[in-house]
């Protein structure tokens, strides 16, 4: 399945790049972007200045001033560091890529001679011949010849892999290593656009867009900001007028705890997270927009193969006809399958093992001889001992019989047509004029896989299994499979209405994809992950590559995809549930003076105003270290109706929200009271 | 708190959810053009009416000739009511001989009346003419009320349209509200409050002999008027403005606990039947409900409160029965009419203010201060607990739209409200909404609490009563709703002009984006819903919608009010008071 490499959080070297990161940060130009943080950090620089001017006034009263100063940096710097950290873990990813691009050597074809040239200075259609133990040194399509090609470099599996010319295995990708034989490659990217480039530029962030709910989520969070600025600087006028004028560090103090400054803070780094989650399933999304659209899909087109079901049909029960025992016919049919090294060969063996203790027997010694499976004949069988056993699809046996004199028995046909109306395969075994039986292939269903599709129905995506088979076959599978609709005898052009339509209804679609006819299909679904094995053309038109080309990491996908969601809102729901209790905090101790008896909101109980303002900033900013590794990870994601998880998120978010700040602020106010801070 | 004061406000909340299928369902069938039973009668005045105005009703207006529409239709009509105003001097029906009416009050009362929020910063019975009362405000409070539900129908289409960009006709929606739903019921139920003892004349004010006369003092002028034919449309239409100064709380306008009971019920019936409106446009009615049981649930908590705060009395009274008993009312009734009592107008008070209606049956400035508080925060979560006629839906689906776009990133989807995608135009749109209002409070609110000369010198009470007397009437102001704190001296130029200027900015920059939105929305493509999609229709929607309102309004008005009636109410149970 998956390959997840996780990273520790908190490694020594990460944070000490990414606290310098946080530094840089720090300048106006980039905060900007951030107005929430931008807003902080506005704040933090005005009472600096107070600060100097007040300590050269020789005022008393600084060291307050001077850890209010101090926690309001800290505020922006931990908001910094948690993108930096976020980025950082690309970054380290993308160093690796780096390390394998190649400044070897490439051999050049022209005009029938090899010429060596820099890999990089290869361009679109400049033909190269890789040999054994070189590095491909651009992404390419093979034309001539078959290779095993070591593509860790890219996709962290060990196992080589086959490519070879024709077909839909002939992508091989920059920066592979082929192992074995030698290949004449066609380049299909320029210098600086290779796949490698476009991964190393992905995993580093560098071309992040902020994706449209991210937008308007900033545009909410600004509102807000607005909403308590007006808040904060009208408070002045009534605090004025009740006699209790506020110092402007304490009115800064007050907005910043109030402006959310939590999702503000985490925002991007939300989303960075989000991008490389997928990196860590081996998925490249060629866009933020596309990882956003995946939490959103309505519908997923899956192919059957190798996605709903393994990829090949299995024999799962012998019926034998003509008085015939099954033991007998499973007997015949596993001498006829011995030398059959097709999963369906050995999956006959192996059934007539199970059922009946038959063990596959040697039979070099016999004077045996076994006839291959042709496209002509379309049946395999041995000769033996002068029995002459023949197995393969229902037709041609049937031939096969009636050729040697005998009858094709009413039941028999029967027993095909009821299989095959069943959505199964059937193989019937005839020896000579005889017909013995028939062995059921059938599909079998992935496990488990039922049990997903029940979860995505419950979230709201219904899934579509497409297949090449007749709709029987396809109506018997999906049923197994619990998918909820398929689509049969599907040609490209099938897939590609199907998305169509399904779009024209205002529904997202994500389908999965590897040959080149899958291509438009995949440029026109929402969602278009396109296997690494898969041609070029298909990597081109999705929008994502899975590089372990595991068709059913699609639904990893989507469930990536709403977690990145849920962390934003579950975390501006948690910010803004924050505000609550550090208005109880900050309101009583500003006007305590002026009114005693608004100690009565004082429900925490806090040691002084000055430590109940100075432990609602500390939270205020602290609370973004704390949040950052469930920012990076995402929200946990249990896959449930909509109503069900909202009430479970308002739950432990909302509520919690409210909560526990005040047992976070109490706590702080206890700590700094009792060294002596305030 | 007595058995019998509970027992009426339940009465009044079944009564208010008895009208809301029936008066929603007619109103959709009224937009919808549809015929109902009032087409014989109606239908012909409406089509004069189109051809005298070359109306062509069948045609679609996009959400910005909508507005435009609107605005010009309110700017013509301010205008004209200024100038009524300013020359009612010269003009008949005016027995008393009532002099024109300041430019500043003439401009603060257009902008009031053109509002909905039927702000008074004058005397009715020694300030308006009977043509002014009839011709100006009683015009205004039918047309600013029709306008609100014609810009609530074009929200609502906005939502339930598919991929249209047409909001429906501004003209056609304001003259069908009018004729088929202000209308009717006022009619009838101005025949009802004759009934009760309103009156409804155009004699010059009597005079009565004091029985006992006070001093120097022997008679007593009773003014009279065509109360009842605009009692109706001042409590159906939201408005507020009362025909005499003491508002309901006069016998004239309000002489029983019956028509007390009918005037409640009129207040809210509009704004309510509204939710099933909606319902029923978007074909999802248990959406409608929703709605509605939070709008009930936050008016169940308002009443709540302000009923227990005043059936509680003066903590200063520490001494006397304050209890209520068959021969006392108990509680805190400074201020309140004896005919209402202690229940009926704290009713009144949390009803006036969820809804943006702003008549008052007691004096709010006499209430304990968290009796106060209560219509105070009612007003400043936005007028949407029912809300005005209109105003309360689209305020209030404003804030839907806020709160689906949060449910929708809890659970992990782009954000949809009944199947459209909420995305950042959206977003944007519902801020500025929701921004204009607190801006304008508080920084007219803070100018002028530190403002002796113009300022401070209106406040009849120190201390933070005063300031909550100021605040209460911005927030009256820009919230369109028109009731006041009173113990301020509103007919100054400064809060004439600053209050006329809250109230256009409160009631007119929040339709604009509120237009925007809904234009944008009519534009987009229904998605179907599935379980992946957040349902409207349950209690779990309707708490989170409940949630996002008092968290917006409480977020943004907590310190305020802590140096307000909290403060207040703090320092009386410590025995102090201002």
């Amino acid at each position: 399945m998956t390959t997840v490499r996780p990273h520790r959080l908190w490694q020594p070297t990460l944070m000490r790049v990414s606290l310098v990161e946080a530094a840089r940060k720090l300048d106006p130009r980039l905060m900007v972007k951030n107005p929430v943080m931008f807003v902080v950090e506005t704040g933090a620089a005005f009472t600096t200045v107070l600060l100097i001017r007040d300590a050269a006034g020789g005022r008393a009263g600084v060291g307050f001033e001077l850890q209010i100063v101090l926690w309001l940096w800290a505020t922006v710097l931990f908001a910094n560091l948690a993108e930096a950290m976020a980025e950082g873990r690309g970054k380290a990813q993308a160093d690796a890529l780096r390390r394998t691009r190649t400044d070897a050597m490439a051999n050049r074809l022209v005009d029938g001679r090899l010429d060596p040239v820099p890999a990089a200075s290869l361009r679109r259609n400049d033909v190269v011949v890789v040999s054994a133990g070189e590095l491909i040194p651009s992404d390419g399509e093979i034309i001539d010849g078959v290779a095993s090609v070591d593509e860790s470099a890219i996709t962290g599996e060990s196992a080589p892999v086959i490519r070879e010319a024709g077909g839909d295995r002939s992508a091989v990708t920059g920066g592979t290593r082929v192992l074995s034989d030698r290949i004449t490659v066609r380049v299909t990217s320029d210098p600086g656009h290779t796949f490698l480039d476009r991964m190393i530029a992905l995993v580093e962030g560098a071309e992040r867009q902020k994706t449209p709910n991210e937008i308007a989520l900033n545009i909410l969070l600004a509102g807000l900001t607005i909403v308590f600025l007006m808040a904060v600087v009208t408070l002045q006028p009534f605090a004025v007028y009740a006699q209790a004028a506020q110092p402007l560090f304490v009115l800064v103090a007050l907005l910043v705890c109030l402006i959310p400054t939590t999702i503000g803070g985490l925002l991007s780094a939300i989303g960075i997270a989000g991008m490389d989650r997928l990196i860590q399933h081996n998925v490249l999304a060629l866009s933020g927009r596309a990882v956003e659209a995946a939490g959103d899909v309505h519908t997923l087109l899956l192919d059957k193969t190798g996605t709903i079901t393994l990829g090949n049909r299995q024999a799962a029960s012998f019926i034998a006809v003509d008085g015939l025992s099954e033991r007998d016919l499973a007997d015949a049919a596993q001498l006829a399958s011995l030398a059959d090294e097709t999963p369906e060969g050995r999956s006959v063996v192996i059934l007539a093992k199970q059922q009946f203790g038959m063990r596959g027997r040697e039979l070099a010694a016999a004077a045996a001889t076994f006839v291959p499976f042709t496209a002509q004949t379309r049946m395999s069988g041995v000769d033996l001992d002068g029995r002459e056993i023949r197995k393969g699809a229902a037709e041609a046996v049937m031939a096969y019989v009636r050729a040697n004199g005998g009858t094709v028995p009413d039941a028999l046909r029967d027993v095909v047509e009821r299989i095959a109306r069943g959505g199964g395969t059937p193989l019937v075994v005839a020896e000579r004029g005889r017909a013995l039986g028939v062995i059921h292939l059938k599909d079998v269903v992935k496990g488990g896989i039922r049990e997903r599709f029940a979860a995505l129905r419950a979230m709201g995506i219904r899934t579509v299994m497409v297949t090449g088979d007749n709709p029987l076959t396809a109506a018997a599978i999906a049923h197994e499979a619990g998918v909820d609709d398929f689509l049969a005898e599907a040609t490209p052009e099938d897939k590609l209405a199907l998305i169509r339509r399904e779009q024209q209804a205002g529904k997202l679609v994500a389908m999965t994809g590897d040959g080149t006819n899958d291509a438009p299909a995949l440029a026109q679904a929402d969602v278009g992950v396109a296997m690494n094995t898969g041609t070029q053309a298909a990597k081109e038109a999705g929008n994502m590559v899975d590089l372990d080309s595991n068709p059913t990491k699609l639904l990893e996908i989507v469930e990536i995809g709403k977690q990145l969601l849920m962390t934003r809102g579950t975390l501006t729901t948690f910010s803004i549930a924050n505000d609550v209790a550090k208005y109880f905090a900050i309101i009583p101790a500003m006007f305590l003076t002026a009114y005693p008896v608004l100690g009565a909101l004082n429900v925490m109980r806090l040691a002084t105003p000055q430590s109940a303002i100075l432990s609602a900033v500390i939270f205020n900013a602290v609370i973004i270290v704390v949040l950052v590794p469930l920012a990076l990870r995402g929200v946990r994601f249990v896959p449930m109706s909509a109503a069900a998880l909202l009430r479970r998120n308002l739950l432990v978010y909302g509520l919690g929200g409210i909560v526990a700040p005040f047992a976070g602020i109490k706590a702080i106010d206890m700590l700094i009271t009792a060294i002596g801070l305030a | 708190m007595t058995a019998n004061g509970w027992l009426q406000i339940l009465l009044f909340l079944a009564a208010v959810a008895a009208v809301t299928e029936p008066l929603g369902a007619f109103m959709a069938r009224v937009f919808a053009r549809e015929r109902t039973w009032l087409d014989p009668v109606l239908r012909p005045i409406e089509r004069a009416i189109y051809r005298l105005t070359a109306v062509d009703e069948t045609r679609e207006m996009r959400g910005i000739e909508y507005g435009m529409a609107m605005l010009a239709f309110s700017l013509v009509s301010m205008l004209v009511l200024y100038a009524l105003l300013r020359v009612q001097a010269f003009l008949p029906l005016n027995p008393q001989g009532l002099a024109a009416v300041a430019p500043d009050l003439a401009f603060n009362t257009a902008a009031s009346f053109t509002t909905n929020t039927n702000w008074q910063a004058y005397v009715g019975e020694s300030t308006m003419s009977y043509l002014t009362q009839m011709a100006g405000l009683a015009y205004h409070n039918f047309v600013s009320a029709a306008v609100g539900m014609a810009l609530a129908i074009a929200f609502i289409r906005g939502i339930a349209n598919e991929r249209r960009e047409g909001l429906g006709n501004f003209w056609v929606d304001l003259t069908r509200g009018t004729l088929w739903v202000l209308l009717p019921f006022c009619f009838v139920g101005a025949m009802v409050l004759v009934s009760q003892g309103v009156v409804q004349n155009l004699r010059p004010y009597d005079r009565a002999q004091l029985v006992d006369p006070q001093g120097a003092v022997t008679e007593q002028v009773i003014a009279q008027g065509p109360v009842a034919s605009q009692e109706a449309i001042k409590m159906l239409g939201t408005n507020g403005g009362g025909f005499f100064n003491a508002n309901s709380a006069h016998p004239f306008e309000n002489p029983t606990a019956t028509t007390n009971a009918l005037e409640l019920l009129a207040i809210f019936a509009i704004p309510a039947g509204l939710t099933a409106t909606l319902g029923r446009m978007t074909r999802s009615r248990r959406h409608g409900w929703a709605i509605w049981a939070a709008m009930a649930a936050l008016f169940l908590v308002g009443v709540t409160v302000c009923y227990w705060a005043e059936a509680r009395g003066n903590p200063l009274f520490a001494g006397t029965d304050q209890t209520a008993g068959a021969m006392c009312p108990g509680g805190n009734m400074e201020g309140k009419e004896a005919r209402f009592g202690i229940a009926g107008s704290a009713l009144f008070a949390t009803v006036t203010t969820d809804a943006s209606c702003g008549a008052v049956n007691a004096m709010h400035d006499s209430f304990t201060p968290l009796g106060g508080l209560v219509p105070l925060v009612n007003m400043m979560l936005g007028e949407v607990i029912f809300g005005g006629v209109g105003a309360g839906l689209y305020g209030m689906l404003i804030f839907v739209v806020l709160a689906v776009f949060i449910a929708g990133l809890m659970v992990g989807r782009t954000p949809e409200y009944l199947g459209k995608k909420i995305e950042a135009f959206d977003v944007q749109m519902a801020m500025l909404a929701i921004l204009v209002f607190p801006l304008v409070t508080l920084l007219f609110t803070g100018i002028s609490a530190i403002s002796p000369s113009f300022g401070t010198s209106s406040l009849s009470n120190p201390g933070p009563h005063g300031l909550s007397q100021l605040l209460y009437a911005f927030t009256s102001g820009t919230a369109n709703n028109g009731s006041a704190f009173a113990g301020l001296s509103a007919n100054t130029p400064w809060y004439n002009a600053t209050i006329g200027v809250s109230m256009l900015i409160g009631r007119f920059l929040t339709i604009v984006p509120m237009l925007a939105l809904a234009g944008n929305l009519a534009g987009k493509t229904r998605v179907p819903p599935s379980p992946g999609s957040f349902p409207v229709t349950t209690p779990l929607f309707a708490m989170l919608l409940v949630g996002v309102i008092v968290i917006v309004g409480v977020l943004t008005f907590f310190p305020v009010i802590s140096l307000g009636p909290i403060v207040e109410h703090l320092l009386l149970q410590a025995g102090t008071t201002f």
